[in-house]
């Protein structure tokens, strides 16, 4: 059984840096067996080894990678080394098209009404300027949640990104009472998703498939952030609202532009969310001043 | 207390089989119980869905049961080891009483907070993965404690009793009889062995106050230690606290009405009982009183803009009518009534103790909602069903059967035990007779 696990690692770790996985036509693209069933087509493709040398393989048994598999519990509660990071939130590019929140909604299956982003009416009084204002969870370095669960299911990782572990996560919600910036939601009942993302394997860095009973919220994408790749919400804004980066490397982008983190938030004068409390937020904002849109609060924005 | 022969007191106070109104309180008390479970396997099965909790309002009467299962098991520690250690004697009769209601009151506290839990199933990794500074964490440690102390308070001066009801074989039956000589069959009634539980009662009554103490001000803290308007407050431990013996005294008043006139116990808790208790809640009253001025005087003076949408819906919005009734009915009708010579009978003691009880349970419902359907974000981009709570049947059945429970609990020991203690009530009227 180990050595068939070993066999099954070493295999993977090839066709991943391959950038493609030798499969056979069958359902497991692990069993040696069935890659004798393809024919070759005859057509050669130059891939590079695990050695670093460079070999042929046929096309016809190349396969996209089915499923990144998951980084293990324990790396996954400790984050990626050397990281800080952190997001900008532009206030004065939002006009609430929320494809954050639907593509958010999407990749991590969120139960129908709920969301993990949420886009504010806000007026701070009645003379000030309305805007709108995306939330994510903050991520902050103090963070509450944290501090009052009693499992250790929710945890600060050293990249700065705080995340839920939904197979310790007890469902007592002392963290949703907890967090002030009302970012948590809890599974009330079995996720309503296909049988397909239902069985794939959980991860605490996909955040998929959520589970019945235990809390969910905003996890920064840390799998796609492994890949190299930013957050859903950030790529999926068509306004370049959320830019996301590593505060190490004092650079933050939306995708198409990239910006110095910290001269960014010292010309748009960045700030966070409820300071006063002490949290010390991941999440900046910066103030809805020369905006790109006029605030419209139409009711097709408010599904609620 | 009237001279009574040791003969009298015991054939009096030696546990009854229920009669006919005990069976019908028995088996109403099941069918609540019944009711309430099979609710709970509903949401065992579909999830808390079944419930009205959504995410803003994530907990509701669940936990307010909860916090009122804590509140009223104080009372224990209040009657027997407060008043023990002040040398107060009057109270002998009842500290049974209070004990039970106690021990039954904390377990199923314990039973409530599992039934709020999401995953159940994962209750084991409390112990597995526990960190001491989740509150949570606190709050397990301290209420097993308490439980145990205030099982073992129950158990010692049970002992002597445990001998005197052995004696009577034929009565008990077989059962009975077992668990009698089972749990009670070594005491010989020596000197050494009283002067053996003597000293260990006095130490479980010195050490059980600080621990209970700790029960409901960590409780408190589950509340406190966030940033919520309406939690976050330095006076959440003692306004808890206070609130927690009120409750408890008006449930051993109630409690003392039901035995005395079920069991027909007059002469034991006598109307000056009653005269004294309701004294006792009536200063409790008072203190509590004096807390919830300063939990809502303090900054409706302020009005913050946090707290203004929560104490605004207190005072005169949607939650008013139980938060006025709450205070009336847990605080100013009761003392009303009670700090006349006449509200000190009986039965307006044992109305004004309903009052209490009942205005109780509401108040504890009102210190956990209100708060978090007030966030500091608005609520927003969330179904409408989740901008409200208003508990549904499922709830409601839970909730009752945990209550009806833990009446079943207090009602078995009576039938089982003695619920006056049979051999300090001999001792106490031997001593009367003695000065």
């Amino acid at each position: 059984m180990k050595t068939n696990e070993n066999s099954r690692r070493e295999f993977l770790a090839t066709t991943l840096l391959a950038g493609a996985a030798l499969a056979g036509c069958g359902g497991n693209p692990f069993t040696p067996d069935e890659v004798t069933d393809v024919k070759p087509s005859g057509e050669m493709v130059k891939l590079l080894s695990v050695d670093g040398e460079i070999i042929e393989v046929d096309k016809a048994f190349l396969k996209p990678v089915p499923e990144m598999p998951p980084v293990a519990n324990t790396e996954a509660r400790v984050g990626i080394p050397g990281k800080k990071f952190a997001m900008v939130i532009d206030l004065s590019r939002c006009k609430s098209v929320k494809k954050c929140q639907s593509a958010c909604n999407h990749m991590h299956h969120i139960h129908p009404g709920q969301n993990w982003i949420k886009v504010y009416p806000m007026q701070e009084s009645e003379k000030t300027a309305p805007y709108w204002q995306p939330t994510t969870c903050m991520h902050c370095d103090e963070p509450p949640c944290v501090k009052v669960c009693p499992v250790d299911a929710t945890f600060k990782r050293k990249d700065g990104i705080v995340l839920i572990d939904s197979d310790r996560c007890v469902g007592c919600r002392f963290c949703m009472a907890a967090c002030p910036y009302s970012s948590r939601v809890f599974n009330w009942e079995e996720p309503q998703i296909e049988k397909e993302i239902a069985d794939k394997p959980y991860s605490c860095e996909t955040s998929v498939p959520q589970k019945k009973g235990t809390v969910g919220k905003c996890d920064f994408c840390p799998d796609m952030v492994r890949q190299g790749g930013l957050p859903h919400c950030v790529s999926a804004c068509p306004n370049g609202v959320f830019f996301f980066g590593d505060i190490l490397e004092d650079t933050v982008t939306n995708g198409a532009e990239t910006f110095r983190f910290s001269d960014l938030i010292k010309d748009k004068s960045g700030y966070r969310l409820m300071e006063d409390l002490g949290t010390k937020p991941s999440v900046y904002y910066l103030p809805p001043v020369n905006r790109n849109f006029p605030f419209e609060n139409n009711e097709k924005n408010e599904k609620a | 207390m009237e001279k009574l022969a040791e003969n009298k007191i015991i054939e009096d106070l030696l546990p009854q089989k229920f009669g006919k109104q005990g069976q019908i309180w028995v088996v109403c008390l099941l069918a609540v119980c019944a009711l309430g479970c099979y609710a709970y396997c509903r949401q065992l099965y579909y999830g808390l869905e079944v419930t009205a909790l959504r995410d803003y309002a994530s907990w509701g009467i669940y936990i307010s049961n909860f916090v009122f299962f804590v509140a009223i098991s104080l009372v224990g520690s209040l009657i027997t080891a407060v008043l023990r250690l002040t040398d107060v004697h009057w109270s002998t009769p009842l500290t049974r009483i209070a004990e039970i209601i106690a021990v039954s009151a904390i377990s199923f506290a314990g039973l409530i907070i599992i039934v709020d839990m999401g995953r159940p199933d994962r209750f084991y990794n409390l112990f597995t993965h526990g960190r001491l500074q989740s509150p949570i964490i606190w709050d397990v440690i301290v209420i097993t404690t308490y439980l145990f102390i205030s099982l073992l308070l129950l158990y010692f001066p049970l002992l002597p009793d445990l001998k005197i009801m052995i004696g009577f074989k034929e009565r008990n039956g077989k059962w009975l009889q077992k668990l009698y000589e089972f749990l009670g069959s070594f005491w010989k009634n020596k000197p050494e062995q009283f002067k053996i539980t003597d000293k260990a009662i006095n130490i479980l009554s010195v050490t059980i106050i600080p621990v209970a103490f700790a029960i409901h001000t960590v409780t408190s803290w589950l509340f406190a230690t966030t940033y919520r308007p309406g939690w976050d407050s330095t006076n959440f431990g003692a306004y808890f606290i206070s609130g927690a013996f009120l409750v408890g005294a008006g449930g051993v008043l109630i409690a003392m009405y039901v035995f005395r006139t079920h069991y027909k116990l007059e002469k034991y808790i006598t109307d000056d009982h009653f005269d004294k208790m309701s004294k006792v809640v009536v200063l409790l009253a008072l203190v509590y009183l004096y807390f919830n001025i300063n939990e809502f005087l303090v900054p409706a003076f302020k009005m913050k803009k946090s707290e203004e949408e929560h104490l605004m819906g207190l005072f005169t919005g949607e939650f008013s009518p139980i938060f006025w009734f709450a205070i009336s009915a847990s605080m100013l009708v009761p003392i009303l009534i009670l700090i006349f010579k006449k509200g000190r009978k009986p039965k307006w003691a044992f109305f004004a103790g309903i009052l209490v009880v009942v205005g109780s349970w509401f108040k504890r419902f009102l210190i956990v909602t209100p708060t978090l359907l007030h966030p500091f974000l608005p609520m927003h981009d969330v179904p409408k069903s989740y901008t409200t709570y208003i508990p549904t049947w499922e709830e409601w059945a839970i909730a009752g059967g945990s209550l009806a429970g833990a009446l079943l609990v207090i009602t078995f020991f009576a039938r089982i035990f003695p619920i006056i203690p049979i051999h300090e009530t001999i001792i106490e009227t031997d001593s009367h007779e003695k000065a």
